[in-house]
């Protein structure tokens, strides 16, 4: 059997609250849209990016590094574009963040 | 298991589940469900989340129509918890394996995660946690949860868990489903604690914040007798405290053998045994643990929790009430001692920075003459059933006490005018709570039938603490040596002007104080009910020379610690097996 793709890449928290309710729930919408297997790694730590409690669990800072892994057929599309969502702070502006908290 | 330690306000030992009244939160009504609903319970659980969704739903779309992109992005994400396979699974596990029901599985699971999010710290911590409640709220507002607000929807017996309860709160507990209660603020002396002894609730108060560790549901041991509260008990400590409990019991039952037999010391000083009532119907109680009557009606308490003072004739009857019961003995009704902690419908302290030296006990009914006659008339009608005695508290002058009197022989007047027999001979009284009164009372005891010292108050205004803030609870000892001077001189100077003298504080209701009482020359105690059996036990255990020897070593001492110690020790000595059971 073939193995399934894996695609993998390190992002930084950008946004100023760390990874808070709202950016985590345009993560998981975000990784909805693939079908593939997508994990979220923290020193150790390992949540499924679908799982908005998973994503909270890690209490992600800001500048914390995070390593992101896809597993499947689209695994290449889905770390490009949460990769794209790391790198621009989830497009928060920060009004936004502080009414988000 | 996690234990509090707070103030201990009401002897008992309760065993229930915790109810945690938050104002605006939702109470778990049913905690487990039998192997057979366990499937039809996750089932329930899962149609909660599809409403509870869809309302998260609906307010994320109100929201984007508003253009209120904040408040979207957070009913957003609510949602997204609400759709997290996770949370549901967890939930359900509970449920399918473990019998717990919908409504435990939820708030479980959910405080679970609430806890990992407050122990991350930073800006995780508080923000989280609320997101988390609304969540909850959600769920068990599906799931048949009851609000919190009501604690008329009770099903099964509870301890009560609340920042704070109000006196009058206190009184319209039920006493059937609500076994203790425990607050975060609170002192010793305050009036919700003298309520709550005068119910026979145990409750322990001042814990401190408790709101990060309790949840609804949780089986706790309320120890109104050490100030203890353990949450999640293991079986060895329950079991300790079930055993405890039968001890105690076996205890009551042997006092119970006392009942018909005076309170006099072994060498035959009679003691005379007065209770302490918030209402009519405590009369009963106290009769039958042995009260010679009642030292202190705190008429007070008909006016607290309602939209309207009271009538003459609601208060003339409550009185005749307590008259009847009573049969032949006295009963010293104290006129309103209302403001500070207590206040009625129409009253308000706001505007006053020090309440407990404001405008309240006599100098509001003086400063309000036409409620204060709706209460002396009711008094003076309902003098005629019984040997009814009028007491004013918180006298601090002799202008004071005359325009009291006046005011009483002025409604006596009006009441013989308009045909009402009243008794001639009502004696009239003062309460001795103010250390003002104390150092005129050679001249208040001219002008008095009897007085009664309120060790409550006393020891407040003579230390200058307020009986009712926990940040200075350790303050309020009523066996300050101050005070004891107070009560010494007190006593000695009734004495002289041979005026009946009673004791009529929360100190009078301890054994071990009740001695030392004694030992000043005090020979009428009043206290709550339930504490009427133990104190006739100890009185009949010890002689007059003994309770004058612990009076005169306290009198030698220079703190309340020492004195505190002093008395334990001494009582441990005389009444070793009484130890155990107080």
């Amino acid at each position: 059997m073939m193995s399934e793709p894996i695609s993998e890449r390190m992002v930084t928290v950008r946004n100023s609250q760390g990874l808070h309710m709202r950016p985590a729930d345009l993560l998981v919408k975000a990784a909805m849209k693939f079908r593939c297997r997508i994990e979220i790694e923290k020193d150790g730590q390992i949540v499924d990016a679908r799982s908005i409690l998973g994503l909270l669990t890690l209490g992600a800072q800001a500048g914390t590094n995070l390593n992101l892994k896809a597993i499947g057929d689209d695994a290449q599309e889905a770390i490009v574009a949460l990769g794209d969502l790391f790198d621009n702070a989830f497009y928060e502006t920060d009004n936004q963040t502080e009414a988000a908290i | 298991m996690q234990e509090f330690q707070g103030f201990p306000v009401s002897p008992g030992v309760s065993i229930a589940q915790a109810l945690l009244l938050d104002r605006e939160g939702y109470q778990i009504t049913r905690s487990r469900v039998s192997t057979a609903e366990r499937s039809s319970e996750a089932e329930r659980l899962d149609r909660a989340f599809v409403v509870a969704s869809e309302q998260f739903a609906k307010r994320t779309e109100e929201a984007s129509e508003k253009q209120l992109g904040d408040l979207q992005g957070i009913f957003s994400a609510q949602q997204q918890l609400l759709l997290d396979p996770r949370l549901r699974e967890e939930m359900r596990q509970l449920i399918l394996r473990r019998s717990f029901s919908a409504q435990l599985a939820a708030s479980q699971v959910l405080n679970g995660y609430a806890q990992a999010f407050r122990r991350m710290g930073g800006t995780f911590l508080a923000e989280r946690v609320g997101d988390i409640r609304d969540i909850e709220r959600a769920l068990l507002e599906q799931l048949g949860g009851a609000p919190t607000t009501s604690l008329a929807n009770l099903q099964s017996p509870v301890i009560l868990f609340s920042h704070d309860l109000t006196p009058s709160e206190t009184a319209n507990l039920d006493k059937k489903l609500v076994l203790g209660f425990c607050t975060e603020a609170g002192g010793p002396g305050g009036h919700t604690a003298i309520v709550a002894r005068g119910m026979e609730i145990p409750a322990v108060v001042g814990v401190g914040s408790f709101s990060q560790q309790i949840r609804g549901g949780m089986e706790v041991i309320l120890d109104g007798y050490r100030g203890r509260v353990i949450l999640e008990p293991d079986a060895q400590t329950k079991e300790n405290y079930l055993r405890r409990g039968r001890d105690r019991q076996s205890f009551a039952i042997s006092l119970d053998a006392l009942r018909d037999l005076p309170a006099v010391t072994q060498d035959k000083t009679h003691i005379e045994l007065l209770a302490n009532i918030e209402f009519p119907s405590e009369v009963a109680t106290a009769m039958s643990r042995g009260a010679g009557g009642i030292g202190l009606y705190r008429t007070e308490f008909l006016y607290l929790g309602r939209k309207e003072d009271p009538s003459e004739e609601q208060q003339y009857e409550a009185y005749c009430e307590v008259l009847k019961a009573v049969d032949h003995g006295q009963v010293i009704i104290r006129t309103l001692d209302l403001g500070a902690d207590k206040l009625s419908a129409r009253q308000t302290n706001e505007s006053e920075a020090n309440p407990f030296l404001g405008l309240r006990s006599i100098r509001y009914c003086l400063r309000n003459p036409s409620l204060f006659r709706i209460q002396l008339r009711a008094m003076l009608r309902a003098s005629v059933e019984g040997d009814l005695r009028i007491m004013f508290p918180m006298i601090a002058t002799l202008n004071e006490l005359r325009s009291a009197r006046l005011l009483v022989r002025s409604v006596m007047d009006d009441l013989r005018e308009e045909g009402y027999a009243v008794r001639d001979d009502v004696k009239i009284g003062m309460m001795v709570e103010v250390p003002a009164a104390v150092m005129m009372l050679d001249h208040f005891v001219r002008e008095v039938d009897f007085i009664s010292i309120g060790t409550n108050d006393l020891t407040q205004y003579t230390l200058a603490v307020d009986r009712g803030n926990e940040a200075v609870a350790d303050l309020y000892q009523a066996v300050d040596p101050s005070v004891l001077r107070l009560i010494s001189q007190s006593v000695k100077v009734a004495d002289q002007a041979e005026i009946a003298t009673s004791v009529c504080g929360e100190m009078s209701s301890h054994p071990a104080y009740a001695l030392l009482l004694i030992g000043l020359g005090v020979r009428t105690l009043s206290a709550p009910p339930s504490a009427l059996p133990q104190l006739k036990k100890a009185i009949r255990s010890v002689s007059l020379s003994q309770c004058q020897a612990i009076a005169e070593r306290a009198l030698r001492l220079e703190t309340a610690h020492q004195v505190h110690t002093a008395v334990h020790d001494s009582f441990a000595a005389l009444l070793p097996d009484m130890v155990q059971q107080i």
